[in-house]
């Protein structure tokens, strides 16, 4: 994975609370490997939809933006990283979002996406900051959980671990693998403890 | 490690560290891995690795996202090939398949609880987020994305962080009419969609006791449209007879030894928890979605609200723009919804007692309008068909259809037309979750029949009044 520590783009404003990955990638798109990309996807029926409330993500004015600001409970619902994938294949590195779907954001920092804690007053002011709306440039610094625009700054919050994670660009199962003694170890021990746990039949 | 007083939620975590790193993350054993068609992006991370599937013994797959609920013989082919994928990578990998034609197939989370797959104190895993059903008996089960799947696959082990503890207490007793389904979707719009996000919740209090094993898995089903990372219930003899004789079930002696180890997961009584919510039986009625989101729930005789008279002005635009989605006037009264169509089914409310509290309220009726009946699995069809419960759904004007997500999430093609309306026992009203453009209002099985027979969103229990227990 690559280390994430700093980066600088336009921030694209989407002003929606409860965006759940089912509205992120529709489950129709999801059948295709990986590899053929899931960018073209993202969020591709709100964008179809009557009143387009997802319009910013085609406004030339965030062309480039690899930031995402939203509303809260960013990411809720179904499990399906093809959520992730969407986002980052079209180009987003950081979601900014006074809360997020623990399983979304799980996911995302699994692709090196940043899922930034932001409070619900600087979402707001995020969402209507004339920098932002201008399309101008936004610094997401991890190290230290700050986002910049102008003059102006915005703390974030990450759990420690993913964002020592990120920053190193840390692979968890690279990381598991030198526990495996330890995993035998307990497997092990385990059996004995609670001999019914395995499956009968 | 404390071993003080501790929560069963606690119980469990301790019982399954294999590691903890200085920074706090845990690495946790995994009891049982389930799969489904959507783990192929997870065997494709395996492949590029070179790697093998760690403990194929205490993995399982089922078909279920794709799987056609009707026309088995004329499977179109996009759809054909991600359950062939699933037999593919299940034969390479040694993982026990209940496949398309196996007797045992049925949703993930329907059928591996009736095969006594899931056991009290089990941490379980799979890359759905309503695994958390399984929690129903005491097991720490939680969904996942595709990384973390491939990552249980090559170690049988998963990284987590202890959650924070929630405690959803419901005392007294339900209303004749109010279900399990009614108890969570109240709950959610107390809470809110993300009101348990970062927490692992246990359902206690004497209305939780008093549900049936059905009951509590559409509970913990619908933990995560809180945000719960996982809900649980402890463990009590209510269990224990439901899973004595199941096929993969301990026996015997082991059995009795099982048993005397899962009374112990029980919180202890002076356990702390982060977070407690007390919530009253006999103010839970029967309930319905008008929105987008699950906490968008009202009780049936309410109105929907009006954006106008909302002050914070994000909230009012969240509700004026559902409404619109919805194609619903501001403060219309939930009973004057019109209905298209209904569904019944889903990973939430498709098992047999579902079955039998919808054609309580079918049964001598008929549906007005058309819908969809999609048992839980290959054996809730049959049982179901031994009841009668076919005929009834069948006379009423419901199609009786195989087991499978179906209409939930639309992947194997059952969708809701654009526009059209469904009263839906399934478990996200989200925008497009039935199909593009498709409007959802969930509510519990005896709720669908009655908009069934009526048209509209209704109240079942003047359906049923003399009718059931």
């Amino acid at each position: 994975m690559t280390p994430f520590t700093t980066l600088e783009s336009p921030a694209c404003p989407l002003p929606l609370a409860n965006v759940d990955t089912d509205q992120i990638i529709p489950a129709r798109f999801m059948k295709r490997p990986r590899s053929e990309g899931y960018g073209a996807f993202l969020m591709h029926d709100l964008r179809g939809e009557p009143g387009n409330a997802a319009a910013v993500l085609d406004d030339a004015a965030f062309e480039g933006a690899q930031v995402l600001i939203a509303r809260r409970n960013f990411g809720s619902g179904s499990s399906r990283e093809a959520a992730v994938y969407a986002l980052a294949d079209y180009g987003f590195r950081c979601i900014a979002a006074p809360s997020f779907g623990d399983i979304f954001a799980s996911n995302a920092v699994k692709n090196g996406v940043v899922p930034a804690r932001i409070s619900e007053a600087d979402a707001e002011a995020l969402l209507s900051d004339p920098g932002v709306l201008a399309g101008g440039r936004i610094v997401v610094d991890l190290p230290a959980q700050l986002l910049r625009v102008g003059n102006k700054q915005f703390a974030f919050e990450i759990e420690p671990v993913w964002k020592t994670q990120l920053v190193n660009g840390w692979d968890d199962i690279d990381m598991t693998r030198s526990y495996a003694a330890a995993i035998d170890d307990f497997a092990a021990a385990d059996s004995k403890r609670r001999p019914w746990a395995v499956p009968a039949a | 490690m404390s071993y003080g007083s501790r929560t069963i939620i606690d119980k469990i975590w301790d019982a399954h560290v294999v590691a903890t790193r200085e920074d706090g993350q845990s690495l946790i054993w995994v009891d049982r891995h389930l799969l489904h068609e959507g783990s192929f992006h997870a065997f494709d991370q395996l492949r590029r690795r070179g790697a093998r599937i760690a403990r194929p013994d205490l993995t399982f797959g089922v078909a279920d996202h794709y799987v056609p609920t009707r026309n088995r013989g004329s499977i179109a082919p996009e759809i054909r090939r991600m359950v062939e994928q699933l037999e593919e990578n299940a034969r390479e990998h040694g993982v026990t398949l209940f496949g398309l034609d196996d007797p045992r197939q049925g949703i993930v989370h329907v059928t591996v609880p009736a095969q006594g797959l899931t056991l009290p104190g089990n941490v379980m895993v799979c890359g759905d987020s309503h695994t958390s059903t399984h929690g129903a008996f005491g097991a720490y089960a939680f969904g996942i994305g595709a990384s973390e799947v491939a990552h249980v696959m090559m170690t049988q082990t998963i990284w987590q962080k202890r959650p924070k503890r929630m405690r959803v207490r419901v005392d007294g007793a339900l209303p004749p009419g109010s279900t399990a389904k009614d108890v969570a979707l109240t709950l959610i719009a107390r809470i809110g969609a993300d009101g348990a996000q970062g927490h692992a919740v246990e359902y206690a209090g004497s209305v939780i006791r008093g549900l049936s094993m059905e009951g509590r898995l559409t509970l913990c089903n619908l933990s995560i449209e809180s945000g719960g990372r996982l809900g649980l219930i402890a463990p009590d003899d209510t269990t224990f007879a439901y899973l004595d004789g199941r096929p993969y079930a301990p026996k015997g002696d082991a059995f009795a030894r099982a048993v005397e180890d899962w009374r112990a997961l029980a919180s202890d009584d002076d356990a702390a928890f982060d977070r407690e919510i007390v919530m009253e039986g006999s103010d839970i009625v029967p309930t319905v979605t008008w929105g987008t989101s699950p906490e968008h729930a009202l009780p049936i005789d309410a109105r929907v609200p009006d954006p106008d008279l909302i002050d914070d002005p994000a909230k009012a635009q969240t509700v004026r723009d559902a409404l619109a989605y919805m194609g619903i006037a501001p403060g219309t009264a939930l009973g004057d919804i019109r209905v298209d169509r209904v569904f019944i089914g889903s990973c939430t409310n498709s098992r047999i007692e579902d079955l039998r509290e919808a054609a309580a309220v079918l049964a001598d009726r008929r549906a007005v309008v058309p819908g969809l009946v999609s048992p839980g699995s290959a054996a809730v069809k049959r049982q179901a068909e031994e009841e009668g419960l076919d005929r009834i759904f069948r006379d009423a004007g419901l199609e009786w259809a195989d087991s499978g997500c179906s209409m939930c999430v639309g992947m194997n093609g059952d969708i809701v037309p654009p526009g059209e309306r469904c009263a839906s026992t399934t478990n996200r009203n989200f925008k497009g979750r039935q199909g593009p453009g498709a409007r959802t209002h969930l509510m519990s099985p005896a709720m669908a029949a009655a908009a069934a027979v009526t048209g509209r969103l209704a109240d079942m229990r003047p359906l049923i009044a003399g009718r059931t227990k």
